[in-house]
């Protein structure tokens, strides 16, 4: 039987030189084949006596496995190898960066804004708006500052005729609100107001958000605590100081200043806060009875508690901007930084 | 208002420091805005007398003094002032003393040795002025130190009071104020009552008392011309922000400063027969002590005499009727005007005195009398002259009066959470100067006169709150009743279109609301803007009736500052007068410029289009749940060729397109530039989903590629295929739009993806193939389209 080993060991040869698949093939036909070079063997074991032929037999299917065998594991071997190669050709560089559309930013203004109607939110405050060009009667009569008042004098009113201005402020939405629905309210009106003046720390247009609670019993304990824990939360600070400091508007009665401890120097006295520690943050107090009297509101049943916040110096102080011109320029340069 | 503290010590002097004491005001709501030093920081200034003075050996301009300074021996100084005289006193800034920074040692000039300097006052900070030596009385005492001399160790508090505020407009209220809060009695000045010399009187006649309730009037005669205003007195007006005058005006200044009530002298020689308190009348002119002549409207109350105006009430006076150095006979005025009577009157002549500050605020209607004694005594002692009787004017109807106030302790504890004890509240208001009756529920309060602010309870409850301190009072925890707000779910927040917006690439601006007018007629000529009255500037003259103005003006800053693709948005509203209604309606707005995709490696880069955007848009549409249906339009603002009228239900709610080239020209801006706008009412229109049985049968895919005019446009195309195929069609693709070679010009090719499905059966060859013929013979009939070969 050395023509079977002989012929075995050359099969075993081929396979290992195999380089491909087309080629491994082929040897496995060469040898394994209907007319394979094995095969033939197998043909040819009727010439030998009947006593030989069952050994004979066995060792030609033997040696067909074992060639069988050797050309399974070259193919996977051979598989392998191609799907390495692939792999390596499929290199990238992931350091490149994606590709397509780069996402832009909200306005710092916005940004502030919506996070302040979302605290407010939690708390069952429904955000509402108003008009811009509003009339004498609600941007100052109803909320008690009859004609030469002197706290006219302090709001720089830009006219639009005799009757109409720009609003100065959001606190006539309160009016329009309390015009038009009945107690109790949850309200916040933020938006857009204008005043005529126009310097380093003044901008002719600018954003407040006016909160309004009416309810049977709404007291100043209650504006401290709502307004102290807003100011905490939005500024992320369970340790800030917050005081209330008395101060005067038409609209309100007993009226409050509320100021801040400095967010940039944590009280110690800087630039920001002219050294002294506090920044005025809002104007806030008790809703003034002459102003449930205009819209109507039994001064005597219910109380009520409103502030007014200035959304530009919120957001200087939150991302420490230090020109409030740099809001209404819209450079990208700046706005981007808001992303 | 400003004052110096150690005046305010003289009334009340409670064992705080400065800081202590403005820390109080700013608490109880008298803001103080600054505290500031009277004087430069120096010492070793004292007071010096002049002996002599020699011209300097080597210089013109400097002299050579010889200087008693309280030492034993004179001192030679060289001094360069030009008003330096023998005789004279003035400071010395005496070797080893310090100004400032600046030590002073022996030094040589040009030669001579001088051990000290003579001083200016506004090298010691006691003034802007730089005339020389500041001069000293001759009775100041040689060596003593100026900052005693003048005691100079005081502050200036400056108080940033509230409109309200009017009774702390002088010392008095001031110490009114620190008495309550400190709990410290106050000490008015001794005023010395003055004996009535003369019989001199000068009649006065009061037309308007419902503008002037009182008016008191006091003739002095013969006062001395040469005499001087006290320096204690001119320190005092210097540190409450007062320049002197001459002792007249400086006495009535004081007794403002003092008291808070403002008066007026007048020179009794230009005075003929009477004086008259009345309106003005049509052609009157009058010159006012600034030397502008005006000619008061019909409801100005003047001070008048028989022949004419001679004085603003309560304003300003008149040049011809005040005090002239000649001047030796005075008649002194001390009036109540109402506050209605002078508010905004001023401001109409473009004046803010601290006359007209006060009288619109209100002034106590009890103080004439006083303020008109403490004037007279402070005037025969500085003035000297002799004192006629007090005339006055009086309709006490017309008095601001004070009505009782029911103060409830429960009101208290309603407004405020919390009540102070009986006694605290009693205490404060007492202070305060109210006057308390006790009722069953509380008190029955009197206010004082001087405060115009306290006319209801709620006034009192604060007065409780602010003097108790607002620091005190309890902080309640939040708390109120649940509540669970409508939720429409057809209502697309804004907050969700600006986040797409972000997501797509856009950066928000926020644009002025006012805008320059001749651009915004450039973009929108056919609109009339709402104009303000008193814009800031032409820039921002008129209400934006587009936002496209402010967007491009933010386009074109960034364009010119390096940055070659833009892409903004904005929402807010836009103002525009259609006959009687104004309307103001939220709109959302952008402009995008550049290439399409920021500048990077491996995409087929390209400047933006119309189309991109309009995916944007569509992007928008689709986030808030409307169909919008884009035709072509005019604006004047856009290219002809590439506007489209956005449509949704119908209903015009938005333009997108092209700039319009002539525009991009003019407002400098590229002509690539493309803007869309969109009427933010369609947050409002959203649909709900509605649920659709999910097709069992396979879905079969048609391509239709047909031949049309150029002027076709393909929305037409795609609705006639909708409407034709019918219910079957589940989606309709345009996959290529083609001109050019191969088709005849003036057509173009377009190819459709129509995929048909139906909900109850497999769609057979045959039914898809009818479908297709009638497409087909639709677009043929309605458009004269052909099949592309």
């Amino acid at each position: 039987m050395d023509a079977l080993a002989v012929l075995e060991r050359r099969a075993r040869g081929a396979i290992a030189r195999a380089g491909d698949l087309r080629a491994l093939d082929d040897i496995r036909v060469q040898y394994l084949g209907k007319k394979g070079l094995l095969t033939e063997q197998l043909k040819q074991l009727g010439k030998l006596p009947a006593e030989q032929r069952p050994q004979a037999g066995q060792a030609i299917n033997v040696a067909k496995r074992c060639v069988q065998e050797a050309v399974e594991a070259r193919k996977a071997e051979l598989q392998n190898e191609a799907l390495q190669a692939q792999l390596a050709a499929e290199r990238i560089d992931v350091t490149l960066p994606g590709r397509g559309q780069h996402s832009g930013g909200l306005h710092p203004v916005t940004r502030t804004l919506a996070r302040i109607e979302q605290l407010f939110a939690g708390m069952g405050f429904e955000s509402i708006e108003g008009p811009e060009i509003e009339d004498d009667y609600h941007n100052f009569e109803a909320l008690n500052i009859p004609a030469h008042h002197p706290a006219r004098a302090m709001h720089d009113t830009f006219y639009v005729d005799a009757h109409r201005v720009l609003r100065t402020h959001t606190s006539p939405v309160q009016i329009r609100v309390m015009e038009q629905r009945k107690p109790p309210f949850r309200v916040i009106a933020p938006g857009r107001v204008y005043r005529c003046d126009s310097d380093l720390t003044h901008t002719p247009m600018f954003h407040q958000v006016e909160g309004l609670l009416v309810d049977e019993n709404v007291s100043f304990a209650d504006l401290k605590g709502l307004l102290d824990d807003f100011l905490k939360h939005f500024f992320e600070r369970s340790d800030l100081g917050v005081r209330f400091r008395p101060s005067y508007f038409p609209f309100t009665e007993p009226s409050a200043e509320v100021d801040i401890e400095c967010v940039m120097c944590a009280g110690d006295g800087c630039r920001v806060c002219g050294q002294s520690g506090w920044l005025e943050i809002l104007g806030c107090g008790m809703v003034h009875p002459n102003v449930f009297a205009h819209v109507g509101i039994d001064n005597e049943a219910y109380t009520g508690l409103a502030f007014g916040l200035g959304v530009e110096r919120l957001t200087m102080l939150k991302y420490g901007v230090n020109d409030l011109r740099l809001f209404f320029e819209n450079d990208l340069r700046f706005l981007q930084q808001f992303r | 208002m400003k004052f110096s503290e150690a005046w305010l010590r003289e009334w009340v002097n409670p064992p705080l420091d400065s800081r202590q004491l403005a820390a109080e005001l700013t608490m109880a709501g008298l803001e103080v805005d600054a505290i500031e030093p009277v004087a430069a920081d120096f010492h070793g200034v004292v007071v010096a007398e002049v002996l002599s003075v020699e011209p300097h050996p080597d210089a013109d301009k400097l002299r050579v003094c010889q200087v008693a300074s309280g030492a034993d021996e004179p001192v030679q100084i060289v001094c360069g002032a030009p008003n330096v005289r023998a005789g004279m006193k003035a400071p010395l800034a005496t070797v080893g003393g310090r100004i400032a920074e600046m030590k002073l040692k022996k030094a040589k000039l040009r030669g001579v040795l001088s051990h000290g300097m003579l001083c200016s006052a506004r090298e010691l900070g006691l003034s802007d002025e730089h005339q020389g030596l500041m001069v000293l009385p001759e009775s100041a005492p040689v060596g003593t130190d100026l900052r005693d001399y003048l005691r100079l160790n005081d502050v200036i508090i400056d108080v940033d009071l509230t409109p309200n505020r009017g009774d702390c407009l002088g010392i008095e209220g001031i110490a009114r104020e620190i008495g309550t809060l400190t709990r410290t009695d106050t000490t008015p000045p001794q005023v010395v009552s003055i004996g009535i010399d003369i019989p001199d009187e000068f009649p006065v006649q009061v037309e308007a008392p419902e503008a002037c309730p009182r008016y008191l009037g006091q003739v002095i005669r013969g006062i001395d011309p040469g005499a001087e205003t006290p320096l204690w007195m001119q320190e005092k007006l210097r540190r409450g922000g007062i320049r002197s005058l001459g002792p007249v005006v400086d006495v009535t200044n004081y007794v403002l400063l003092e008291l808070g009530q403002p008066m007026h002298a007048f020179d009794l020689a230009r005075l003929s027969g009477a004086i008259v308190v009345r309106y003005a009348r049509p052609g009157e002119q009058l010159t006012l002590l600034d030397e502008r002549t005006i000619e008061p409207e019909r409801e100005t109350l003047l001070i008048c005499d028989r022949d004419k105006p001679l004085a603003l009430a309560g304003i300003m006076g008149g040049i011809d009727s005040g005090i002239a150095p000649t001047t030796r006979d005075l008649f002194l005025e001390v009036a109540c005007f109402t506050p209605a009577a002078i508010a905004g009157k001023a401001r109409a002549y473009g004046l803010a005195t601290d006359a007209s500050h006060r009288f619109e605020r209100g002034v106590d209607p009890c103080l004439q009398a006083r303020a008109l004694a403490r004037a007279t005594a402070l005037l025969l002692e500085i003035v000297g002259g002799q004192a006629g009787p007090v005339r006055e004017a009086l309709s006490a109807e017309h008095l601001p009066g004070q009505h009782d106030i029911l103060l409830r302790r429960e009101r208290i504890r309603r407004l405020l959470g919390f009540v102070p004890d009986d006694e605290q509240i009693s205490d404060i208001l007492t202070r305060l100067g109210a006057r308390l009756r006790t009722h069953a529920e509380g008190w029955w309060v009197t206010p004082p006169s001087y405060r115009f602010d306290l006319s209801i309870e709620a006034d009192l409850i604060e007065e409780v709150g602010r003097v108790f301190g607002y620091d005190n009072l309890p902080t309640a925890s939040n708390r109120g009743d649940l509540i669970m707000r409508p939720l429409p779910e057809t209502l697309t927040p804004l907050d969700r279109v600006r986040t797409l917006l972000v997501d797509r690439g856009f950066q928000e601006a926020i644009t002025y609301s006012f805008v320059d007018a001749a651009q915004q007629a450039l973009i929108e000529p056919e609109l009339q803007p709402v104009a303000l009255r008193n814009p800031i500037s032409s820039e921002l003259a008129v209400m934006r009736t587009t936002h496209w103005v402010g967007l491009i003006g933010a386009a074109r800053h960034n364009l010119s500052r390096q940055q070659s693709r833009v892409r903004l948005f904005e929402s807010g509203l836009k103002y525009i007068q259609q006959e009687t209604e104004l309307k103001q309606d939220n709109y959302l707005s952008g402009i995008a410029v550049g290439s399409l995709y920021p500048e990077q490696w491996g995409i087929d880069n390209r400047p933006l289009d119309f189309f991109d955007l309009k995916a944007d848009v569509e992007a928008v549409l689709a986030a808030v749940g409307v169909e919008g249906v884009f035709v072509p339009g005019n604006h004047s603002a856009l290219h002809p060729g590439q506007t489209a009228r956005i449509r949704v239900a119908g209903n015009a709610v938005g333009w997108l397109g092209r700039i319009h080239p002539g525009l991009a020209q003019k407002l400098e801006i590229p002509a690539q530039s493309c803007l869309f706008e969109l009427d933010l009412k369609i947050l409002h229109q959203g649909t709900l989903p509605s649920f659709e049985n999910l097709s069992r049968f396979p879905s079969i895919r048609r391509d239709l590629a047909i031949v049309v005019s150029v002027e076709t446009p393909v929305g037409d195309l795609r609705d006639a295929i909708t409407a034709r195929a019918g219910a079957a069609l589940k989606d309709l693709a345009v996959f290529d739009v083609y001109q050019g070679k191969g088709i005849e010009s003036g057509r173009k090719s377009i190819a459709f993806g129509l995929i048909l499905q139906d909900s109850s059966r497999t769609l057979t060859d045959e039914d898809v193939d009818r479908v297709m013929t009638d497409v087909t013979r639709q677009l043929e009939d309605q458009f004269g389209a052909t099949l592309r070969e």
